[in-house]
């Protein structure tokens, strides 16, 4: 019950955040400083969610070697920044991980 | 309303590429839930409703932490503020048609259709067949991303947790995340929204993920003024 009250209220949070704009009357005119602003809004959102889940081990920030998902991470965003393809990137992320788990 | 058949045609061209793209993470989102444990009809029934991949997978990772339903919606909320940016991007280019319209292309409003309509009409905000050429990009993309969510639901329930599968929904918001960094003032916006994150992880209710979303935000203004200055 709690999930579809979830998917709805997303559904109609994520609506409402794409018509926003798209439904505003046609002589408003957006201030500079708000559409400026909104041009950092993906990098900074994305990287805010993977950046705990790399770093911090059970809430504990952890840089250790033996911290194997921060190690597969960062295989990962060398493919991403060589690559920029999505597959390639979970994938090697992925075979990263579990040949870090075997290492340490 | 008929739709201009070369517009609409050269739409469903350029999608054919993009596609490569999208099946992977839709199908990479499919498992993810799986994984997670969301079932198979409210996994499927969030993709189409919703159909925004970073944030379903932002929230299945709440929902199995069993965070709160208003923390999962802010939560996605958030994640989806590049939306927000999207809708104010694209605004100029539909502001003479209907609303029915209008609606039509929020809902179809993701990622890399809107990258590739902004990379076709760009300066021409009043060309002719924008709206049919949104629409050829927006159907294969929508059957698409459906399509690859549902085969990895499917899959998903069969894969061994040993997989460690759970850890493609990081790597696809580094997938995203990562490619976007092209200048100074973007890279700050990432750095300092991550540093936050990771200080502010602890807090209640989330509150680090609009906090991180803030500083970026912040941090990237400011390094773009700071260049602007000095050039």
């Amino acid at each position: 019950m709690t999930l579809w009250l979830i998917i709805l209220g997303m559904s109609v949070a994520t609506f409402g955040q794409r018509a926003s704009f798209l439904l505003l009357p046609e002589h408003v005119k957006l201030p500079l400083l708000l559409r400026q602003a909104l041009r950092y809004v993906p990098a900074a959102v994305l990287t805010a969610i993977w950046a705990p889940e790399l770093l911090l081990q059970k809430g504990v920030l952890s840089l250790a070697p033996g911290n194997e998902r921060l190690l597969a991470g960062m295989v990962a965003i060398a493919v991403a920044w060589r690559f920029r393809a999505t597959f390639a990137t979970i994938v090697a992320g992925l075979v990263a991980l579990h040949v870090f788990d075997r290492l340490f | 309303m008929p739709l201009a058949r070369t517009e609409f045609q050269a739409g469903l061209r350029a999608s054919l590429p993009l596609l490569v793209a999208i099946a992977p993470f839709g199908l990479v989102t499919g498992v993810a839930m799986a994984a997670g444990g969301i079932p198979p009809l409210q996994a499927m029934a969030m993709s189409v409703l919703v159909y925004a991949g970073a944030s379903m997978l932002a929230a299945m990772q709440l929902i199995v932490e069993g965070a709160p339903a208003l923390v999962v919606v802010l939560a996605a909320f958030i994640v989806n503020l590049r939306l927000l940016m999207y809708s104010a991007s694209i605004r100029p280019y539909f502001t003479g048609e209907p609303l029915g319209r209008r609606l039509l292309v929020s809902y179809a409003l993701v990622d890399n259709p809107y990258a590739l309509f902004i990379q076709r009409f760009g300066t021409h905000p009043g060309a002719a067949g924008k709206f049919d050429y949104f629409v050829g990009l927006a159907i294969p993309t929508w059957l698409c991303w459906q399509a690859a969510v549902g085969a990895g639901l499917l899959v998903g329930h069969q894969l061994p947790a040993a997989w460690k599968l759970e850890f493609a929904a990081p790597l696809a918001f580094i997938a995203m995340s990562v490619p976007l960094l092209r200048d100074k003032a973007t890279a700050a916006a990432a750095l300092s929204a991550g540093i936050t994150a990771v200080l502010t992880h602890g807090l209640p209710l989330r509150l680090g993920l609009a906090l991180a979303a803030a500083v970026g935000i912040a941090f990237g203004l400011f390094t773009e003024k700071l260049l602007r200055t000095k050039a």
